[in-house]
Parts: C-alpha cells; structure tokens; sequence
C-alpha cells in the first residue's frame, strides 16, 4: 500500500517535472533558406537580432547568454531575438534540444537546415565569409541594417542593439 | 645637404604613405582571385620547415587552412586526402595549415595535430601558423578555407580559387558540386576556372588573444 503511494507520488513528480521543463524550454523549428530570406525581408517595425550559431562552435557558446540576456531585457519592446542554429538536422534532437534544454533558452530558435552555404550565403550577406558566429540586425521599416562576423562581447551587442532600438 | 629639398620631402612622403596604404588591404582583408600569394617557411608536423619554394616541380597548390577542432575540418579530412592523392600527380600537392592558436584552442596544438596526421596518415604536410601571419596574409577566415594557386612563368603564386570544397559538408557521397575539383580540373586543363569564389559555413579561426 505504502509503495503504491510513494510510487504514484514519484510518477506525478516525474510528469509535474517532465512537463515544466517541456513549458520552459523552446522549440526549434526546422526552416530552409526561403523562410530565413523572408524572415530578413519581413516589412515590420522590430529590431530583429539574428545570430548564427551551432552547438559545435565555442566562440558562439560563449556570447550565447548576450543574446538570452538582450531578450529578457528587451521584453515588451519591439525588439526580437532568433538564435539560428547551423547543426545538421539530423543533430536536432541528440545535440540541439539537449543543448537548447540545458542551458533552458528562451530565444526563439530556428535551425537552419541547409548543406550548401555557397548557394545561400551570398544571397543573404555577401560580406559574410561564412564563418561562425555572425549576427544580423535588422529593422526593416526603419532601414536600419548591420552585419558583424566576430564574436561579440555584451557591450557591443548591447550597444547595437541601443543604437537602433 | 645645404637646404632641405622640400619637393622631394614630400614626394618621398607620400611614395611611403602610399605605400604603407597598399600594404594594409592585403593584410587586412587577404587575398583576391587573381592576387599574387606569398610563399612561406612553417614547421610540419614532422618538425622540419616546409616551404612552398620546396616543390620545384609543382604547377601550383591547394593550401588548405583547416584544423583539428572544427567538425566541418574534421569532415572534410577524407576528401582533402582524396583531393591531394587525385591532383598531387597532375601537379597541385595539398598543403594543409592549422592557423588556431594553440592557447585559444588547445586541441589545435602543435602535438595534437602530429597524432591527428598520425591517425588520418596525412598524405601532405600539415603546418603550423603559430604567429598567424600566414593565415592574416591569405585572408582565412574559417575553417577550412582553401586557396588555390597557380604557378606563373616568372615563378610567383596566382590565386586561382578560393573557397570551399564541395556542396554538402555531411556526405561526401551526397555532393553534387564538387567546387574544388572542378576548379583544378579546369586550371589543369587550362581553362578559366568557372567558379572562383565559393563560400561555406565552417568554424571561425581561433586568434591569439592580445
């Protein structure tokens, strides 16, 4: 009797876990280069903070919680920060959820599941040599565009992002 | 001298100021499809010095800056093998470069990569650029980043092709476009190479810290 209390209690502690922690990690979701391309070209009036990244790239793990920050921080405002992964898909639930869930990130996450960066790098930043991380910063309606191929430190992100906010 | 010659002051001035301008692009942003590459002296994994003046015969070369931490470097490996067995005889041995900083990236270490090229049975050299110099001249940005160039009459080193491999970093096998190989097939027939320039995703190179 006594075992099967302490075993539903585990089992509802097991499921209240499983599902907080479902609640508060994000999804990532699976796009190609025509949806990274119109997410670039999307007319609204938000400062759109792009980074590139991969769970393999130690320079992107280190300025990762820049970008995590910037999005609390920015909250309410029309500030938006998308993390895109560069993984291979087939890493997307073995490596990228992991990640994703470990480090419990909060920015929206998209992976970018392209093989051939010759046929779309160009397209979206010829200044881009396709080295890792790269960040893109965007407002459309405002016009206001930069591009930086380096690791970042928080102040120089939180300066951009200041500058055209 | 009596009195300073004003004009040639000046005139002296600006050749140098000129000059010092010309010198910074090149080292600023690295080489361009059709500029002349330098050669260099760096230590292989078998400790002697290895020189691009070295391969008399040699019609020119893939200098590849890869490594042994970035895992687009490490899927590559197989194909730089393939690509160096393939052309070394048609006169464009592979010469590999790590250009990370040992510090930054220690499994980038001169070590490492002796028993890297140990495991893989590196059929080229693999050098290392421990004061970066060479990767800064070249323009390398990522890894792997190669550079093709070509030996002209008077013995100078044109850049022919820089870029990537092929067109799917996760399977040989599934790659349509081979870039790297197409471009050597035509500069070994003596063709204009069709695609010069050819980007990719790779890992950033890992700079000594100031």
């Amino acid at each position: 009797m006594m075992t099967h209390k302490l075993n539903l209690l585990l089992a509802s502690l097991v499921l209240l876990l499983l599902t907080t922690t479902a609640a508060s990690a994000q999804k990532v979701e699976v796009i190609k280069f025509a949806d990274l391309k119109e997410l670039r070209n999307q007319p609204h009036d938000t400062l759109y903070v792009v980074n590139f990244w991969a769970t393999w790239c130690r320079p992107c793990i280190k300025e990762l919680p820049y970008f995590e920050a910037a999005n609390q921080k920015y909250k309410g405002q029309p500030v938006k920060v998308v993390l895109v992964s560069m993984d291979a898909v087939e890493d997307l639930d073995s490596r990228v959820k992991t990640f994703v869930q470990k480090r419990g990130l909060q920015s929206e996450l998209l992976l970018l599941d392209e093989v051939d960066g010759n046929s779309w790098i160009d397209k979206l930043e010829p200044k881009w040599s396709g080295a890792i991380p790269a960040t893109m910063v965007f407002n459309n309606k405002r016009g206001h565009y930069e591009f930086r191929e380096a690791e970042m430190t928080e102040e120089e992100l939180t300066t951009i992002i200041e500058k055209y906010k | 001298m009596k009195k300073m010659n004003l004009p040639y002051v000046y005139a002296a001035c600006l050749v140098l100021v000129s000059l010092l301008l010309s010198a910074v692009p090149a080292s600023e942003h690295g080489y361009k499809v059709g500029d002349t590459a330098r050669d260099f002296r760096l230590k292989n994994v078998d400790g002697k010095m290895v020189s691009l003046a070295d391969y008399k015969d040699a019609k020119g070369f893939i200098v590849t800056f890869t490594c042994n931490s970035c895992p687009y470097s490490v899927a590559y490996e197989d194909r730089l093998i393939e690509l160096h067995n393939k052309f070394a005889s048609k006169g464009y041995p592979l010469i590999a470069i790590n250009p990370n900083d040992a510090q930054v990236s220690p499994r980038d270490s001169y070590d490492k990569m002796q028993v890297r090229a140990k495991e893989k049975n590196f059929p080229f050299p693999y050098l290392h650029d421990e004061t970066q110099e060479i990767t800064r001249a070249y323009g390398a940005t990522r890894t792997p980043h190669l550079y093709i160039v070509q030996k002209q009459q008077d013995g100078s080193l044109k850049v022919a092709y820089i870029g990537t491999v092929d067109d799917n970093y996760k399977d040989a096998s599934q790659a349509q476009k081979k870039y790297a190989e197409e471009a050597l097939n035509e500069l070994v027939a003596g063709k204009q190479i069709s695609q010069p320039n050819t980007k990719a995703i790779g890992c950033t190179i890992k700079w000594k810290e100031a």
